[in-house]
């Protein structure tokens, strides 16, 4: 496999890994709204379901996001990817 | 004239700028301390705060393309990122959201989490390869990657039925709150609004964009933030809102099942004044089907990653690298509000419903609240009515009703705060609606310079005339919006919502397999990008005129319809037609390796 496979395939499965991460947290834990809502973990005391839609899931994504980005360095660093200057 | 050294210094601009903004509202608290009126305030805050985006457009007018089309490619992360959260953060989610929150609780929230999901999807799938590829547009990636003048044209086609919908409805938010705060008729006002907007983005393009975006980011999050952290903290519901709330959402529950949700009569409700709504639905349960919540979640999802104008903010970082954190920084400035937005509509519901509270009026007598000021003012300006339909004198909570975006522009009043806090609130939605138009504005015009007159009619244009081109494109489109704006044919929130729907219908699969499969040629994705965009057009209307519809699919989530249609016609058409060359081949390895020079530099 020639370097730019390697490098394409980590890229996708940091893409798969991601995404799942972003499904649960999007979808996923939506199929259950009425069931977490009734559950006894209350983040600052808010219902579990209500938590999630205001802030929850909102940071994770945030968090989600950053992550990526720092993996994704990572990966272009590792195969010698990454941008240098005078790159236009 | 600013160039370079502007770059470096911009922490600095943008300290003094805030720390001015800062003290320009103490001064206009003092003023009206000093009696100066209402009315005035209103105008002070508006009129200033449009005069300073003006004059930023004007020291960033520019004749090169480069900066016209992408502000030179050299916007830091962070700025990026705040320029993005304005640009995203339309008139709706500024003035609407709290209020949607407010009626419809959970089904509503889908709304907040398909906001700010999507820019995952933006970070993962297309930002940083799109910035690679070094494109003006986002049918200039469509038209190089698929090779042909038909791809181009599919995708100017989609971007501006998605963008022009969503315009109208920013331009009519500027309207609506320039012919409040100016005190002057609304059709008049949308021409105010569209002449402000025009002034920011004519001479400069997208580097003009680009740094009134970040002043009007910081104008808006100042407006939005502090009368939320001041209610809660003067209701004693405690000094940080987004984690103190949680008795006062229980109290909201407890009280909800106190009053009961009492329904209307047809005959009753005739009489309430068309746009305004009692609260029917409890405040933080679970109130709509898994199935409602996450299909509007997923349009919203794919809808952001399918917007040409927010996909183009990505194309001014100056690398990949910093395009990836760039999506970061643009949720987290997204997100102070967007989790603000819940705490604003509990505060907001919490002082009005609770009868032990001075400010809440549920169970005093009609009366009583006929007599309050603030209620006369809203009264009057058509957004709050109380009608005693069971005849007993006191005010029931079916009896209430408001409209939508009371939320936001009358909680601070109701509360007791001064009145400088809503010239302040005003300023801020005429920055989040003026700072997505002009995204809006220039991502249409930009996309039918460069695509169809550059790139389609005249390939040989020289520089000076691109421009002028663009310019008069960028005037024309604004005032057809301004015109169709004044019509207010769909509200301010339903037409967003839409803009989504079509976006994800006619560009999410073209975009995302035009860098994830190698095998999509240009009869595949002009099928996708059309076939889409028809089906899912069809289904609306089919929706809006009657029909059932199916899958529980409304005329809020039909991009489901034109993405499905989408995906399927634009993978068995490329199956069927010729693999692409081995040029596009190429094209899209370069893609997926950061380094190097961009696409389009290499050809």
């Amino acid at each position: 496999m020639s370097k730019q496979e390697q490098h394409w395939e980590k890229t996708r499965n940091l893409l798969f890994i991601t995404l799942a991460i972003w499904f649960v947290f999007s979808i996923g834990i939506f199929l259950f709204g009425a069931e977490m809502q009734e559950s006894s973990i209350r983040p600052f005391g808010y219902p579990l379901t209500y938590w999630f839609t205001c802030q929850g899931s909102l940071a994770i994504f945030v968090i989600l996001i950053f992550w990526f980005a720092g993996r994704q360095e990572k990966i272009d660093d590792e195969f010698g990817f990454s941008e240098r200057e005078g790159d236009k | 004239m600013i160039k370079g050294k502007f770059i470096d210094n911009l922490p600095k601009v943008y300290g003094i700028y805030t720390g001015g903004f800062l003290v320009f509202i103490i001064l206009m608290a003092i003023a009206e301390q000093a009696g100066m009126s209402a009315k005035l305030i209103g105008i002070f805050f508006v009129a200033f705060t449009v005069l300073i985006y003006a004059l930023i457009g004007w020291l960033s007018r520019t004749l090169q393309v480069d900066a016209y089309y992408v502000a030179g490619r050299q916007v830091p992360t962070v700025f990026n990122g705040m320029a993005t959260a304005a640009d995203w953060m339309s008139g709706a989610s500024f003035v609407a959201m709290a209020g949607g929150i407010y009626f419809k609780g959970y089904g509503y929230m889908a709304l907040l989490v398909g906001w700010t999901g999507g820019y995952v999807l933006v970070a993962s799938l297309l930002a940083p390869y799109l910035r690679k590829f070094g494109c003006y547009t986002v049918p200039d990636f469509i038209g190089t990657r698929y090779g042909g003048n038909l791809a181009r044209f599919s995708a100017v086609i989609v971007l501006t039925v998605a963008s022009f919908t969503y315009v109208t409805a920013q331009i009519n938010a500027t309207g609506t709150i320039a012919s409040v705060a100016l005190d002057i008729p609304f059709g008049i006002a949308v021409y105010v609004g569209l002449a402000s907007i025009l002034m920011c983005s004519m001479l400069g393009g997208m580097r003009a964009v680009t740094w009134t975006q970040v002043a009007q980011y910081i104008v808006l999050i100042i407006a939005y933030l502090l009368p939320v952290f001041w209610i809660s903290s003067k209701l004693g519901a405690g000094f940080f809102p987004h984690f103190m709330l949680a008795d006062e959402v229980a109290r909201i529950a407890e009280l909800e099942g106190q009053f009961g949700f009492v329904k209307n009569s047809a005959a009753d409700l005739a009489t309430v004044p068309k746009g305004l709504a009692g609260i029917t639905k409890a405040h933080s349960s679970v109130n709509a089907t898994p199935w409602a919540f996450i299909s509007l979640a997923v349009c919203m999802m794919a809808g952001t990653a399918s917007l040409p104008h927010v996909m183009m903010r990505y194309f001014t970082t100056p690398s990949v690298r910093t395009a990836r954190r760039s999506v970061g920084w643009s949720l987290f400035f997204i997100f102070l509000l967007y989790s603000s937005a819940p705490m604003l509509a509990t505060l907001s519901k919490l002082s009005l419903i609770d009868p032990t509270l001075p400010t809440g009026i549920i169970g005093k007598t009609i009366a009583e609240v006929q007599s309050i000021d603030w209620y006369q003012n809203w009264n009057q300006a058509n957004l709050m009515f109380i009608s005693d339909f069971n005849g007993n004198g006191t005010l029931e909570l079916n009896e209430f009703f408001m409209g939508g975006k009371a939320v936001v522009l009358a909680t601070p009043e109701i509360a007791g705060l001064p009145y400088v806090i809503s010239g302040l609130v005003a300023a801020g939605g005429m920055a989040a609606a003026m700072s997505t138009a002009d995204g809006l504005v220039l991502a249409i015009s930009n996309a039918l310079s460069h695509d169809i007159y550059y790139k389609i009619i005249n390939p040989k244009a020289e520089t000076a005339k691109r421009l002028i081109v663009a310019r008069v494109l960028l005037v024309l489109i604004g005032f057809a919006g301004a015109t169709i704006a004044a019509l207010e044919i769909q509200g301010i929130l339903g037409s967003v919502i839409w803009a989504f729907d079509f976006a994800m219908s006619g560009l999410f699969f073209p975009l995302v397999l035009g860098v994830w499969w190698k095998r999509a040629n240009a009869p595949g994705a002009v099928a996708g990008m059309l076939l889409g965009l028809i089906s899912g057009t069809a289904y609306l209307i089919w929706v809006r005129s009657g029909g059932s519809g199916f899958l529980g699919i409304t005329q809020l989530t039909f991009g489901i319809v034109g993405a499905a249609v989408s995906l399927v016609s634009m993978i068995v058409v490329s199956l069927i037609t010729a693999a692409p060359d081995a040029a596009t081949q190429k094209m899209v390895d370069d893609v997926r390796v950061p380094s190097g020079k961009t696409v389009l530099a290499q050809k």
